[in-house]
């Protein structure tokens, strides 16, 4: 596809950024009364997210349409891509923070907690505590519930890697046959991805009822709760929100929307994907193995 | 430099109505809605900063108390840097860089829109978050400063919610906004419009957009983890929980110490418009100055711990910090250096913009000397949360990024409006705020040095002349933009007709084609690729 182009090509206006803005903002609004205990907080939240879902719908319903009336040329074509480019880079860098964070509490904070460091003033106040990873202790337990086991690596984490690993695979392979223009192998294997990716959803949901039940590993197991729900729910869900892109690319596949030259959508769904992926493989090291 | 643009006239018609603006696709309209919108915030910031001021006239409380003052303090800072500053520039952004480099639009106009119409949302949100403690229910105000460091940010009210939401927004907003710009700039260049042949401007923007994809995540994943450590239960920045308050404070300032240049860096980009043609010489070395705005940004990125330097890291850490936070005033000296001998020797008059740019060179060389005095760990650690920390950062700011912004209104509101403002005017307000704003700050030099506490209601009466003059100058610095606000207006309504290129040494410099156009622009600037030779 070449970027050059004789013509620019610029949209007619759109209501729908102006809805998103709303949207969020009302969403947003709504969560905080409901974090407070204010009972219109959940009625307001619902009002945002079903004006968001009215928003995607619509936005994208344009985006397609447009596309399929053939009004791209190439250099739209491209921005998208770098636009989708340097979200994602957005993303690792979201994601960098919760994985700096851990670095730091686990080099840093907890050794200093346990009475390391110069002044060695932790064993002033925070006398027995001793630093070990996962802490299954917490210096003051008075306002936290101590978990009584660590997560380990075998088991369902183990499995979860392997599903994500291979919907990975087989969302290559999908793209394989979009390139052979085999539509047959597109959607088995955007099908056989979707599975993959719920499947991984039902067992990292299983994986939390039982921390929660047995382990007593909660959001409220001081540092080591509070690292292993922040990493590994904001992962979760981006791969629910992958997969939901997942399910929109797999319903314009079935209608034939992509091509072997036109099928942007696609791309950016996957790498969104694999982005995903190389999340996950990071989580499973440093959260649950080392 | 030569261009051919053609244009077609049945694309030439602006949508009417509010449609227009609501619904907008079009960088001229929705920079033009980001300029509106920040300088409306600008009047808004500027009058909490006023009544802070009257507060401080004299010791002793006299209007507000203690934790609406911090409240307001906080409400502020925040306005300035995310209501006026970033949108201002955005704004200028969206005006200028399709123009500069020849592309039809931003390159993705629907998510332009959708990043300036969170902004007003964004604003509405910061308004509630101030206002909640006022109504029943609404817990403590948010007496913590623009910097939320716990543990004080876990215990205050519901508007902290506020507040960490309406950072979400700004973020999602700059985000994308940076998302959109840099992608314009990789992608919509025209034919022949090569890296080196980019405006200053433009350069200032790539690297600012760089920043605020690396930066705003961050920012939004400390709020985030502050609202999970206020109503979920977790631990994150509470010692007791096996956290850190401490942690807060380096997620903060990654953000915030490049936040610094996110605001910086626009300015510079139009002092490099700006210096050349009114001296009517090119750019002095151009490519070095592009390689040092380059180090600044990576710099920029790993300086972050010396706004930390009294929380007790251990002295390796601090060290580093120390003299990676001097080796800074390396670019930015080169960058003034550049601007003074682009200067040199030129047939220089003094327009307004050109005489903003002097003064900044001169105020915010001012800000970079007692930025190195603040980057010495000893002596940090006297200066540290005093008011000679409010006077440094206002020296950078106030220059640094709003007198650029200023300079840049003045340089292309010609550009825009189609009419020449008001010459006399125009010095005149550069006069006076720049008299009111050394008035304002200069002194706070001093009772910072003498131990005064910033973000306190009250103070020592030994600080009471200095806080006098102080306030007086804040006076007469708000009362400036309303002369500001006249000259706006007075330039959209009317004035001399503006030439496609109002300034004679405007192609000297190193310019896009921004000046191939009419003044104002027609609604679709370029329909083909002009090209460039
Ligand atoms: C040579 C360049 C600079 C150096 C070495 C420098 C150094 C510093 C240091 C060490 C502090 C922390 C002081 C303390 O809290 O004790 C500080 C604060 C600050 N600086 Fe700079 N700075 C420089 C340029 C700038 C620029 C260009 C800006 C903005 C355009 C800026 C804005 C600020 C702000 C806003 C704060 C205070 C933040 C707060 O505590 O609320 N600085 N600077
Ligand atoms: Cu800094």
């Amino acid at each position: 596809m070449t970027t050059s182009t004789d013509h620019y090509y610029v949209p007619e206006p759109s209501r729908w950024p102006l809805i998103g803005a709303a949207s969020v903002f009302t969403f947003l609004f709504g969560t905080v009364l409901w974090m407070n205990a204010w009972g219109a907080g959940p009625w307001i939240m619902l009002v945002g997210l079903g004006l968001l879902a009215y928003l995607f719908r619509g936005w994208f319903g344009d985006v397609i349409s447009e596309n399929l009336s053939g009004s791209y040329n190439g250099q739209v074509d491209q921005s998208f891509r770098q636009g989708m480019f340097w979200f994602i880079t957005s993303e690792v860098f979201f994601f960098i923070t919760f994985f700096g964070c851990l670095y730091y509490l686990r080099n840093i904070t907890l050794p200093y907690l346990g009475g390391e460091g110069y002044l060695g003033t932790s064993n002033i106040l925070w006398e027995g505590f001793t630093y070990s990873w996962p802490p299954l202790q917490v210096p003051d337990a008075s306002n936290y519930t101590v978990a009584k086991e660590a997560m380990g690596p075998a088991g369902l984490p183990l499995w979860n890697t392997i599903i994500l690993l291979s919907s990975g695979g087989t969302l290559t392979w999908a793209h394989w046959g979009l390139k052979k223009d085999n539509n047959r192998q597109l959607v088995l294997g955007l099908a056989a991805t979707i599975a993959l990716g719920v499947v991984f959803f039902i067992l990292q949901a299983y994986e939390y009822g039982h921390a929660y039940a047995e382990m007593d590993l909660t959001l409220n197991s001081g540092i080591y709760g509070s690292t292993f729900y922040m990493l590994t729910g904001f992962h979760g869900f981006h791969v629910t929100v992958g997969t939901i892109m997942l399910m929109v690319i797999l319903a314009r596949a079935m209608k034939r929307h992509f091509s072997e030259h036109n099928h942007f959508a696609f791309e950016a769904v996957a790498w969104y994907w694999h982005f995903v992926d190389v999340v996950w493989i990071a989580l499973y090291i440093f959260v649950y193995w080392l | 430099m030569s261009t051919e643009a053609i244009h077609d006239d049945h694309h030439d018609h602006a949508p009417s109505g509010i449609g227009r603006w609501l619904f907008s696709t079009n960088h001229k309209d929705i920079g033009t809605m980001y300029l509106i919108f920040s300088l409306a915030m600008l009047f808004l910031g500027g009058a909490s900063a006023m009544l802070l001021r009257a507060e401080l006239f004299t010791p002793g409380l006299q209007l507000l108390d203690p934790d609406t003052y911090n409240n307001l303090l906080t409400n502020h800072a925040l306005l300035m840097v995310f209501g006026v500053v970033m949108p201002a520039a955005a704004g200028m952004a969206n005006w200028m860089i399709p123009l500069m480099i020849g592309a039809p639009d931003m390159a993705l106009p629907r998510l332009n829109n959708l990043s300036f119409w969170l902004l007003p949302f964004a604003a509405i949100m910061l308004m509630i978050s101030m206002a909640a403690p006022y109504f029943p229910g609404g817990g403590t105000p948010i007496n913590t400063g623009w910097t939320l460091y716990p543990p004080l940010s876990i215990q205050v009210g519901m508007g902290m919610d506020f507040a960490i939401f309406t950072l979400h927004i700004l973020g999602i907003s700059s985000i994308l906004a940076a998302i959109n710009i840099v992608t314009t700039i990789v992608n919509m260049r025209a034919p022949g419009m090569t890296w080196f042949k980019l405006p200053l401007f433009v350069w200032a923007w790539m690297l600012t957009g760089l920043l605020l994809i690396m930066i705003m995540p961050v920012l939004a994943g400390g709020v985030t983890m502050l609202l999970f450590d206020r109503h979920f239960g977790t631990a994150f920045f509470d010692a007791a929980g096996g956290g850190d308050p401490v942690l807060f404070q380096h997620l903060f300032w990654f953000f915030g110490h490049p936040e610094v240049y996110v605001l910086l860096l626009p300015s510079i980009g139009v002092l490099g418009m700006v210096v050349p043609t009114f001296s009517r010489k090119p750019l002095f070395a151009y490519k070095p100055l592009v390689y040092s705005m380059m180090m600044l940004t990576a710099l920029g990125m790993v300086v972050w711990a010396h706004h930390q330097y009294t929380v007790g890291m251990s002295q390796a850490v601090t060290t580093y910090f120390m003299i990676g936070t001097i080796l800074i005033s390396i670019p930015v000296g080169y960058m003034l250096f550049s601007f003074i001998f682009t200067m040199w020797r030129g047939a220089m008059t003094f327009e307004t913009p050109m005489l903003f740019a002097v003064a900044i060179i001169l105020m915010f060389s001012f800000a970079g000397v007692t930025g190195v005095m603040l980057a010495v760990v000893p002596a940090d650690l006297q200066y540290h949360d005093t008011y000679f920390v409010v006077a440094h950062f206002h020296y950078a700011l106030i220059p640094g990024a709003l007198f650029g912004l200023y300079a840049g209104v003045f340089y292309w509101l010609p550009k825009w409006t189609g009419h020449m403002y008001d010459e006399r005017l125009g010095k005149i307000f550069f006069w006076w705020t720049t008299i009111s704003f050394n008035l304002t700050f200069f002194v706070q030099h001093f009772s910072g040095l003498a131990g005064m506490p910033r973000r306190i209601i009250d103070y020592s009466p030994v600080f009471a002349e200095f806080n006098m003059i102080s306030s007086i100058g804040a006076f007469a610095f708000g009362l400036s933009h309303l002369l500001f606000l006249w000259i706006i207006i007075k330039t959209i309504r009317g004035g001399d007709k503006a030439a496609d290129k109002p300034w004679d040494g405007a192609q000297v410099g190193t310019p896009g084609l921004e000046w191939t156009l009419p003044s104002p622009p027609p609604f679709h600037s370029f329909s083909t690729p002009p090209l460039v030779k």
